[in-house]
């Protein structure tokens, strides 16, 4: 169940191999969804999701499916899933799928998604490419949440809505950092971001 | 059979697609009552913020609805009421509605705890990214805003997203519509700026100028049809 390599595919996207930070993969949405906590958290779970089940059906499909189509096969995967996703929150999270709108349409779009299924799930049995698909989804939701929180408390000066920057700041003289809420300044988040791990994993550094 | 003979490739994709389409469409049928559902409360929720009342829970939108907003009403150009029918006003889609050569024009009348009686007209615009909506309710002197409530589909948050804060909305609490006797719409405009016209305004949206805006010309635009009905709630002769 878990082998040495399953433990690999679940654990390296965290960190040492991270969607975002290592792979510089979906970038553009994390830059998108990041200026509030919430959103951010349920793209985040979304991608999880279509990212694990997507990866499955490509690793159940990957002897059948002939190579000169596969880029359409797994468009349409995951262009299914995601409609999926979308209807099931328009159904049951009718706020959130407001919130998040035209985004979650955008998972289609997400790099992250064609690159494990080509990287991984096509040469790989169902469970590792499940773990797989959970692995670089947290590690792209994790991200997210790092800049979403600093995105949201210097640019609003909210938590998941709620005002934490205590009113006195506010007295005197403090002012929310309007230019956080735009997406210029996630890239910088997101860039400081790996400028810190980086730093603090030296085989990741190029000579 | 060869993986990478054309035959092959042609009769997978088909077969992919039309499996995919078919669940699709069943999840689609499936889930499209409770999204309905979702859409009308959403609208009820709406409605509702405009004379500040919150529904408990989600359950019970449909009863508070029914219990404050006690009538609705189709009105015609001249401010008299054509349609009175139950739902005739809930199910105007404003997004065809304000594309229409003659308008329809709905109004939620809503009794409240206190016994007064409020007016809620609909609005509809553009915003910066995307459409823009709202509702305005009016005291039944005519003149006197009691709130608003907007929304848009996907004003860049933070900025002009804050429409949909209610910092912005209750700042219109209390705003006039006839100045002087003169029917003049109230304008979102910057902070020091003052009023063409002499209208009434509110504060628009730091960094959220094109949204701010448009919700000005979205007043403008969709309060103007109903001057005869104020005018007329105003004499007194609607009651």
């Amino acid at each position: 169940m878990l082998s040495k390599r399953n433990k690999e595919a679940f654990f390296n996207p965290l960190s040492k191999d991270n969607p975002v930070l290592v792979q510089i993969l979906g970038i553009c949405s994390t830059l998108a969804v990041t200026a509030k906590l919430e959103p951010a958290i349920v793209m985040g779970i979304s991608v999880i999701a279509v990212l694990a089940i997507s990866n499955v059906v490509i690793s159940l499909l990957r002897k059948t499916i002939p190579t000169t189509i596969r880029i359409i096969v797994q468009l349409v995967v995951v262009a299914a899933l995601v409609i999926i996703v979308q209807q099931i929150l328009r159904a049951y999270a009718y706020d959130v799928s407001l919130q998040l709108s035209v985004f979650i349409g955008l998972i289609i779009t997400n790099c992250i998604l064609m690159g494990r299924l080509e990287a991984f799930a096509l040469s790989n049995k169902p469970w590792p490419a499940f773990l797989d698909g959970i692995g670089n989804g947290l590690g792209y939701m994790i991200i997210l949440v790092i800049v979403a929180f600093f995105r949201e408390l210097l640019g609003s000066g909210t938590l998941f809505g709620f005002p934490v920057i205590p009113n006195w700041c506010y007295d005197h003289g403090y002012m929310n950092n309007g230019l956080m809420i735009l997406p210029p300044m996630a890239l910088i988040t997101v860039g400081c971001i790996i400028w810190v791990h980086r730093s603090r994993n030296k085989d990741l550094q190029e000579k | 059979m060869n993986k990478n003979s054309n035959l092959y490739q042609i009769i997978y994709a088909a077969v992919m697609v039309l499996i995919v389409g078919t669940v699709l469409a069943f999840i689609y049928m499936a889930l499209k009552p409770k999204q309905d559902d979702n859409v009308a409360n959403d609208k009820r929720k709406q409605i509702l913020s405009a004379v500040h009342i919150t529904p408990k829970s989600d359950n019970a939108i449909e009863s508070t609805f029914n219990k404050y907003v006690v009538a609705g009403y189709l009105l015609d150009k001249n401010g008299e009421i054509v349609d009175s029918a139950q739902n005739v006003a809930f199910n105007v889609d404003m997004k065809n509605n304000i594309k229409a050569q003659e308008r329809k024009l709905p109004v939620f009348k809503c009794k409240l705890d206190d016994e007064s009686t409020k007016y809620i007209v609909p609005a509809y615009g553009a915003g910066l990214w995307g459409p823009i909506w709202g509702y305005i309710a009016v005291d039944d002197n005519g003149t006197n805003i009691y709130g608003a409530y907007f929304s848009h589909e996907g004003e860049t948050p933070g900025l002009g997203a804050e429409i949909a804060n209610p910092k912005f909305q209750n700042q219109f609490k209390g705003k006039k519509l006839y100045k002087d006797g003169e029917f003049k719409p109230i304008s979102v405009l910057k902070n020091g700026k003052s009023a063409e016209n002499g209208e009434d305004h509110v504060d628009a949206v730091t960094g959220g100028t094109i949204t701010s805006t448009g919700v000005s010309n979205m007043l403008k635009d969709c309060l103007t049809p109903y001057k005869p009905f104020f005018d007329k709630l105003q004499s007194g002769t609607i009651k």
